[in-house]
């Protein structure tokens, strides 16, 4: 291990922290509100792969490759929902989608 | 040296990090962004998980961002001359939430007493075989997850008339 463990936990808290940050400033834009989440799950990747270092097991490496694969699946899908919201409204602002119905 | 390069890596991911998400305009962001998930990658190199590193690359960096970039083209979000940061009293409460989160972990990080370990070396041999052997359901269930994605969005996709 080239660091201690808790650096990297301290990074990736930084990186959730901004992450947060981003998710809930961003009410005006989906798109960036989305990054915020991409920024939060790299932390959490970020912690599987420090620990799988740590402790010398590949497990946390094969649950950060999990959790790729469930980014891009979200991501194909929150951008499509995008898209869809696009065409509807015609704007990209979180305060404009009130209504469950229309 | 792998020291000192682990925490100027993780300075420029920091900073490309808090540059993207105060940047106004999308695109701009999302290539901030791109060159924080590189440094990313080099850390996850340091810390023995060359695949991840190179995943990380191909497919958070390339793929995902590249998919972001190509929805904002075609929603045509990307004018200079409408992109506005939200006002700066949106971005107190964010901030002070997200700064009590970070002193906590921070504390909690500093306070955590690491044993020392003396593991070997994960090869990518390792990482296959747990993969694969341990958790073959996950893989299964993952591939499974990645079609109802792509189900999903061309459901939504789809022109309505």
């Amino acid at each position: 291990m080239i660091v201690p463990l808790a650096h990297v936990l301290i990074l990736a808290a930084i990186l959730f922290g901004l992450g947060l940050v981003c998710t809930l400033v961003w009410r005006s834009n989906v798109i960036m509100l989305l990054i915020g989440i991409e920024i939060m799950l790299n932390a959490a990747m970020l912690v599987f792969v420090g620990g799988s270092n740590h402790w010398g097991m590949a497990d946390g490496q094969v649950f950060a490759l999990i959790i790729m694969a469930m980014t891009s699946a979200e991501v194909s899908l929150a951008l499509a929902l995008v898209v869809y919201l696009h065409r509807r409204k015609n704007t990209v602002d979180v305060d404009e989608f009130r209504e469950l119905q229309d | 040296m792998e020291t000192y390069l682990f925490y100027i890596l993780a300075t420029v991911t920091v900073i490309g990090t808090i540059l993207a998400i105060t940047e106004k305009h999308p695109v701009h962001a999302i290539v901030y962004l791109v060159t924080s998930f590189f440094s990313l990658a080099s850390i996850f190199f340091l810390l023995s998980a060359p695949l991840i590193a190179m995943f990380e690359v191909i497919i958070y960096a390339g793929a995902v961002m590249v998919l972001f970039m190509f929805v904002i083209m075609m929603l045509d979000l990307g004018r200079a001359d409408e992109a506005k940061r939200p006002p700066l009293r949106q971005w107190f409460l964010p901030v002070i939430l997200g700064g009590i989160i970070l002193v906590s972990i921070g504390v909690l990080a500093a306070g955590y007493v690491t044993t020392p370990h003396a593991p070997g070396a994960i090869t990518v041999r390792d990482f296959a075989v747990t993969l694969f052997r341990k958790y073959g359901v996950a893989v299964e269930i993952i591939s499974m997850q990645l079609l109802f994605a792509v189900v999903g969005a061309l459901y939504l996709g789809r022109r309505r008339p």
